[in-house]
């Protein structure tokens, strides 16, 4: 299984348009659970941040995180600890590598890695039900990263 | 746009929001106490202390009952006012309905099935001695029906099996889930042991990671149960249909961003078996009303 999904991560690399400064999954690098350097080179958007933490669609953070400061969003999860002061407790090399890979920062977290392609077992068509194929990508991409890091950081 | 001016926006759009929607929603947990009664006279148990082998793991189990809607509990309290046992009327009919071959009718060798089923939901799956293997009472009926009908074997998923599921389920109503794990069964149970721990898909999340590690929590809108299998056949509210317990386990599956097993699979079998023992001492509910 772990071969097949390390080419179709290749695959994806290769097709898709990345930025020069873009790092690809596989490739970033971890300090003690931290990514110091921003994954795209691009400033995150902190407003586009806030629609891809709340959203179902897109990062859907809300369903296992209340956030106190997302009064309007419905339904806010009982799973993770509040966003609320996010920004006090870790710093933004921290939080990248949460949002990166959490398994790295807490062993064994039930929280997905939202920028990983590899060591699947059984991954899915997105909610289809059905195996991967070469449309496989992180459950983020990596400017998405970046702007729901800059969201966070306001979260003080 | 920087944090502050951001800060600020937000703001005045979450203070704009919570006038028109209202806070977000805060959630209180189940009453663990309340008391299932069925027509005034079968009594459920819904919370007990957890089977030997679930150590550990578990102090107490619960249906999913405790865990839904004040509504949706009441509902069913009353068989008419619950949407499963139209169903299990249809399935009456088709017990008694001569089909294949051998002009028989379950009926023809079972009798009634208040009496000849009694007590048997209870105990499955369970290892079959003549064919030397762990069988669902679905794998049950289609052998009868192919080797003692001569008829066809029906969908394991079908809306004809899972109606027969839930008229035989329902003769052992209020009986305690009590589902053998050792034995020749043994390699099986372990195999759905090893399912119920792996976290799958791209979400890596395992039936222990909501059901053992969550329940009682929500999951954005969803409030988590222990994902016990003895309200099955469950009619559910969203598909407005009977719901068997394979189908639900795809579901499951699916919402981890994983590649399913198939309904009617050994794996799922595997799992069904052990997903069973983990509610052994919780009384057989089904057909029950869920979500
Ligand atoms: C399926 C559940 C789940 C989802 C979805 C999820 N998280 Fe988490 N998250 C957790 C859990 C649980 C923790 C606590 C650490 C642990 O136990 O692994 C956590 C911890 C965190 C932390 C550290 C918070 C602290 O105060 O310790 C941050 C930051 C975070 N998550 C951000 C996010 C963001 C942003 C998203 C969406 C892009 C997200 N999470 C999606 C479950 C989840
Ligand atoms: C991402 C969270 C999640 C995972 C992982 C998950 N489930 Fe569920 N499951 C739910 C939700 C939500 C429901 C509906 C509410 C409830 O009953 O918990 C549900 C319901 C169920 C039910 C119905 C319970 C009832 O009383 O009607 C069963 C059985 C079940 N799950 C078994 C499993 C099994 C077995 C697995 C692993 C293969 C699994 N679930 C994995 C979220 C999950």
């Amino acid at each position: 299984m772990k071969p097949a999904i390390l080419g179709m991560a290749a695959l994806f690399a290769a097709t898709t348009a990345l930025s020069a400064a873009e790092i690809a999954p596989g490739d970033v690098v971890f300090e003690d659970g931290a990514v110091a350097a921003s994954i795209t080179g691009v400033v995150g958007d902190p407003v586009n941040g806030r629609m891809v933490v709340a959203s179902k669609k897109h990062g859907n953070c809300i369903a296992c995180h209340a956030n106190d400061e997302m009064p309007d969003v419905a339904f806010q999860g009982e799973i993770g600890p509040n966003l609320a002061g996010v920004a006090d407790r870790y710093s933004e090399a921290q939080i990248r590598g949460i949002l990166v890979n959490a398994d790295v920062t807490f062993e064994d977290s039930f929280m997905p890695s939202f920028y990983r392609v590899d060591g699947y077992i059984r991954p899915g068509k997105r909610y289809t039900g059905k195996a991967a194929d070469d449309t496989f990508a992180p459950l983020l991409a990596a400017q998405e990263i970046e702007d729901v890091l800059a969201y966070l950081m306001t979260l003080k | 746009m920087n944090n502050k001016l951001l800060k600020s926006t937000l703001g005045t759009l979450a203070i704009a929001a919570a006038m028109t929607v209202g806070s977000s929603a805060v959630f209180a947990g189940a009453d663990l106490d309340k008391k299932l009664v069925i027509n005034g006279e079968t009594e459920i148990v819904t919370r007990t202390a957890a089977p030997a082998h679930l150590d550990g793991a578990l102090d107490e189990i619960f249906s999913g009952w405790i865990f839904r809607k004040d509504e949706t509990q009441t509902a069913q309290m009353d068989d008419f006012d619950n949407p499963g046992m139209i169903f299990v009327d249809i399935a009456q009919d088709a017990w008694n309905k001569v089909d294949g071959s051998e002009g028989k009718s379950c009926a023809s060798c079972h009798g009634a099935a208040e009496e000849s089923m009694a007590g048997v939901k209870a105990t499955y799956p369970k290892w079959n001695e003549a064919a030397g293997e762990v069988r669902s009472i679905d794998m049950e009926v289609n052998n009868c029906r192919t080797t003692r009908m001569g008829a066809d074997a029906w969908k394991l998923t079908g809306g004809k099996m899972t109606a027969m599921n839930a008229l035989i389920t329902l003769q052992s109503r209020g009986m305690p889930v009590n589902v053998a794990i050792d034995g020749p069964a043994q390699s099986m149970w372990e195999r759905g042991k090893e399912m119920y721990y792996t976290k799958t898909g791209q979400l890596e999340m395992s039936c222990a990671n909501c059901h053992e590690d969550n329940y009682d929590l929500h999951i954005r809108a969803d409030h988590l149960s222990q994902g016990q299998t003895n309200g099955f056949p469950v009619y559910r509210l969203k598909n407005a249909k009977l719901n068997g317990v394979h189908a639900r386990f795809k579901g499951c599956v699916r919402d981890t961003r994983a590649q399913t097993y198939k309904p009617g699979s050994e794996d799922f079998l595997a799992l069904e078996l052990y997903v069973a023992s983990r509610g052994n001492g919780l009384s057989v509910e089904g057909p029950s009303i869920r979500n």
